[in-house]
């Protein structure tokens, strides 16, 4: 009976080699696929309760783990969660995370590969692993006084320093508070996601760089950049006469102070037939080759996400002569018209705009720091410096006298845009300055002001002349 | 002369094993406390005192009783009892507030331990259990059953293999594996000449004849039965698998397992076909996200193994509690999740030698009653451990069998230490040294011819066993204080050089 008994062998031998391949592959091929599972809750709960690095602005934590005593072991929490809720996003149990908290998680939990050597270390000294710390490039004192100076409007503002890109203003309002999603009380946590999700005012959504608006009036600086591109100048004598659209009864008209007026005149009282004209004679293949020039069209900040700018494809003559006044299809992140302004202030040159400025391990030792780069030239030099003249006239004499700041020099565009007869118009202002060497858009979603007042220059242009003088 | 060899008894490397499989156990229990709490529990001398007193008193049984079984499946299967002791208390300390089933479960291994011992002193000569073939098999059959009846089955997690007697449950498919391993092999020792007549052929294979067929249909029949009725996969597996691998060692004919392995899957297929309970498993097998409220069980098991990974996240450090019924049907997914995939395979290795061992002496055993039982019980133990810990490691549909000798559970610790009692006392009798030069030859003859009564052989083996009937007891006092072995008491001192002699020559099978 021994053959057969070495068959029967042979089989719990195949059986049990079946179960050993079997466990192999559940760890070779599934642990992943197992480990990122939304059901699987010791992988969900582990990153949860893990003691992660704070996001700072300047020398505060703008988020960090606190422990407390619960399964989860350390509470996220949120200083100023509202002001900061764009940037930092939130950390939540049930919801994920959002923006620095989702796109630096690995740093911030001390997993990142970078932090490979100091998480070694730490496990064969038996120290806790501990998340790295963000340090953005926010300025504590421009986004308050930004949040302050918007005073419960519905809008957002964002100021970059134009020589390297960094963004030193992000604010989005209204805002929430990442503390109430973050919360280990599970059931509030659903309750705030339910209420948040529900508001028409739609609290959750980034105003300052993923969402886009008509750019109204301010957009004629890139209308601008492009006629100086095509040659002429801040002299050269533009018709500012009611502008029939083509193939359209429509006509644009304005008081534009004569009908024939220079480029610059007609920028500082913001002339909408002279532009609306100049847009259809240097058509859209220009327009559209400039303001992706500027960005439009690219996404920026991939760390916090940026919906891109749009100029619109495919247009006939009229159109473009509306969309090179802002409005028709063209629509822009406040991120992107700041960048507008920022690449004028710069000399041409648009910088790549990040927030995060470096991440340091724990014992404070830098994981990675962002280089300035450049992300393309807009404009010539020479073009650069007359369309900074021109923007300073703006401020200076035109509509937005509003942002005028004794001892600095600013140059600004205003924008006013009526996307429908419905609502209130949006209000713009996008501006720079020399000292400090920034630039700033204002947004504002609902301006509650007669439609004869240019809003961007009533509502927008004080707010960035608070956050101007914040950053001196 | 193959089979007569003189082995080793290596008592002391079983000793030596035994304390340090023990010392593991308690090496778990103790991680988890530094792990958990950064101290030791105060009563874990205690622990250490009741597992060791337990090996000891073990180990001078067989030292005692069956000098010559095997040294490395003691050792084996208290590893096991004492990692499911340990694991068993890590999950009682996850829920809240903290259980005490390790506890009980300890006492139950005293018991189970006890009952093994029972086995050992009383049961030397396993082949009086040929004389009950059919109560045995009856008996077998009633406890393969019992969970249908009304008010004492009951159907636990889609699967009714359990009766409830009070507060007590019970599994009586433990404990009828160990019978029908039993009332098989006595039945086919009886049979297997008969069976072996060849019938007609079939597509190459040679089929028995059709009036040999009844008893693998009755027993065809009764899988299917548990597989439709009692709704599990495993335990229809297991008494299929294990008649059909017995009619097949026994008669030698590779048709019985063809046409055994294809009657179960055309019948698991039939079943799949028309029973919806069948299609569930099957589907929470090959897609359990299609319903992670229904499948949540094994997700989860497969969770935990997963965020255990190649080490585990170390004793009492992961979250095995948060799979249903860790204690028992998934302690696997418990080891796998706290000891890592390593320490998982570490345990399928550790069952899979336990097999090896008890196939090994049903190689070397010298008859065939105690050949066909000693591969039954290796087989059948092999198809439960494949059975469970496929479920759990999604290699096969889920069952609700036991987790041998690790899962919490009086009743099933009982019926496998019995079993492992069984076997100790059939490798003592294969290895035990063979001195008189007739009966061996007396037994290669009944390895090859065809009809020798079965009465015959066993009073042959009675003469040719090793273990002397009364006298050997009276003997036993020299064993403490002589390396001789008892068995060669009563033999002239010149038979015990013989066999010292063959060792010397290394002849090992």
């Amino acid at each position: 009976m021994n053959r057969p008994i070495r068959g029967v062998a042979v089989t719990a031998m195949v059986m049990f080699t079946a179960l050993l391949v079997n466990l192999s592959y559940l760890y070779v091929g599934q642990q992943d696929y197992l480990n990122e599972r939304p059901e699987n809750r010791r992988v969900a709960d582990a990153r949860f309760g893990q003691d992660r690095g704070p996001i700072m602005v300047g020398n505060t934590a703008v988020a960090q783990s606190k422990p407390v005593k619960d399964r989860f072991k350390f509470q996220r929490s949120y200083a100023q969660g509202k002001l900061y809720a764009p940037v930092t996003g939130f950390y939540s149990y049930l919801y994920r995370t959002s923006a620095l908290e989702a796109s630096y998680s690995a740093e911030l939990s001390g997993v990142d590969d970078s932090q490979f050597l100091t998480r070694l270390i730490n496990g064969l000294s038996g120290a806790t692993p501990r998340g790295a710390t963000v340090e953005t490039t926010l300025d504590a004192k421009a986004q308050k006084a930004a949040w302050d100076a918007l005073d419960g409007l519905k809008g957002a503002v964002v100021a970059i320093d134009y020589t390297t890109g960094a963004i030193k203003t992000l604010v989005s309002y209204p805002s929430y508070d990442p503390n109430d999603l973050a919360t280990h009380d599970l059931a509030a946590s659903t309750e705030a996601w339910k209420r948040l999700n529900a508001d028409p005012a739609r609290p959750l959504a980034n105003r300052a760089t993923r969402e886009i608006y008509s750019p109204g009036s301010t957009f004629k600086l890139v209308t601008a950049a492009a006629a100086l591109d095509s040659g002429m100048s801040a002299d050269t004598v533009v018709d500012a006469s009611p502008f029939k659209l083509p193939g359209s009864t429509k006509v644009i008209a304005g008081g534009c102070g004569g009908t024939k007026i220079t480029l610059a005149q007609a920028l500082k009282v913001s002339c909408n037939p002279a532009f609306a004209r100049l847009g259809a004679e240097l058509g859209a293949d220009a327009l559209r080759e400039q303001a992706e020039k500027f960005g439009f069209g690219t996404k920026f900040l991939d760390d916090i996400g940026s919906a891109a700018s749009v100029f619109p494809e495919d247009i006939d003559a009229a159109q473009t002569a509306m969309s090179a006044i802002g409005e028709y299809e063209t629509a822009a992140t406040p991120l992107q018209m700041a960048m507008v302004s920022a690449a004028i202030a710069n000399g041409g040159t648009v910088m790549d705009p990040y927030i995060v400025n470096q991440v340091l391990d724990s014992d404070l030792k830098v994981v990675s720091r962002t280089r300035p780069s450049q992300q393309s030239v807009a404009l010539s030099d020479q073009n650069a410096q007359e369309l900074q003249s021109m923007m300073v006239e703006v401020v200076q004499s035109g509509t937005g006298f509003r942002a005028q700041i004794p001892g600095v020099t600013v140059g600004g565009k205003t924008g006013t845009a009526r996307t429908s007869p419905d609502r209130n118009p949006y209000a713009w202002f996008t501006a720079w300055a020399d000292d400090p060497s920034v630039a700033v858009c204002v947004f504002i979603e609902d301006a509650e002001i007669p439609s004869t007042e240019i809003a961007g220059g009533r509502l927008a242009a004080p707010i960035a002349k608070a956050v101007i003088e914040a950053l001196r | 002369m193959s089979d007569v060899v003189g082995y080793r008894r290596r008592r002391g490397v079983e000793a030596f094993m035994l304390a340090f499989a023990i010392l593991l156990a308690i090496g778990g229990y103790l991680l988890i406390h530094l792990n958990r709490d950064g101290e030791l529990p105060p009563e874990w001398p205690w622990a250490l005192g009741i597992l060791a007193s337990l090996g000891l008193g073990l180990h001078l049984l067989v030292r005692w009783r069956l000098p010559y079984a095997d040294p490395l499946i003691l050792p084996l299967v208290m590893l096991l009892n004492g990692l499911g002791l340990a694991m068993i208390h890590r999950l009682d300390l996850g829920t809240t507030p903290v259980m005490h089933s390790a506890e009980l479960q300890l006492m139950w291994t005293a018991i189970a331990t006890a009952a093994c011992g029972l086995v050992l002193v009383f049961l030397r000569d396993y082949r009086i259990l040929q004389r009950y073939t059919y109560t045995m098999f009856l008996g077998g059959m009633v406890l393969l059953m019992l969970p249908l009846l009304p008010v004492i089955g009951q159907e636990k997690n889609g699967a009714r293999i359990w009766i409830h007697l009070g507060t007590y449950s019970f599994q009586p498919a433990e404990l009828a594996k160990l019978v029908l391993s039993i009332a098989f092999a006595s039945y086919l020792v009886e049979k297997r000449e008969v069976l072996a007549l060849a019938g007609g052929r079939f597509l190459g294979i040679e089929l028995p004849r059709p009036r040999d067929l009844g008893p693998i249909l009755v027993m065809w029949l009764a899988s299917l039965a548990v597989l439709v009725f009692q709704k599990d996969l495993g335990t229809s597996l297991l008494f299929f698998g294990l008649f059909v691998m017995m009619l097949f060692v026994a008669t030698e004919k590779p048709s019985w397992a063809i046409l055994g392995t294809l009657l179960f899957v055309s019948g698991a297929y039939l079943g799949y076909l028309f029973f919806g309970h069948v299609q569930v498993r099957v589907s929470s097998w090959l897609n359990p996200f299609s319903d992670y409220d229904q499948n949540y069980q094994v997700i989860n098991g497969q969770f935990g193994i997963a965020w255990g990974g190649a080490f585990g996240t170390g004793w009492g450090l992961g979250r095995p509690n948060l799979t249903p019924l860790a204690k028992t049907d998934f302690i696997a997914a418990a080891i796998g999740e706290e000891l890592g995939i390593t320490g998982l395979s570490a345990v399928m290795l550790i069952y899979g030698l336990i097999v090896a061992r008890g196939l090994r002496a049903s190689l070397g055993a010298r008859e065939p009653f105690g050949k066909l039982l000693a591969a039954g019980l290796s087989f059948v133990f092999a198809i439960q451990v494949f059975a469970i810990l496929g479920g759990v490691t999604r290699l096969l549909p889920l069952t609700g069998l036991t987790t041998p000798f690790m899962s919490q559970g009086g009743s099933s610790l009982v019926a496998n230490w019995v079993m492992i009692g069984l076997l100790l006392v059939i490798t003592h009798q294969v290895r035990s040294p063979v001195v008189a030069a007739p009966e061996p030859v007396q037994w290669l003859e009944a390895e090859t011819t065809q009809m020798i009564p079965v009465g015959a052989g066993a009073a042959a083996a009675d003469g040719a066993g090793p273990r002397p009937r009364p006298s050997g007891d009276v003997a036993l006092p020299a064993t403490a204080v002589s390396p001789v072995s008892p068995a060669a008491t009563p033999v002239s001192p010149a038979d015990d050089e013989s066999t010292q002699r063959v060792e010397r020559d290394g002849g090992t099978a």
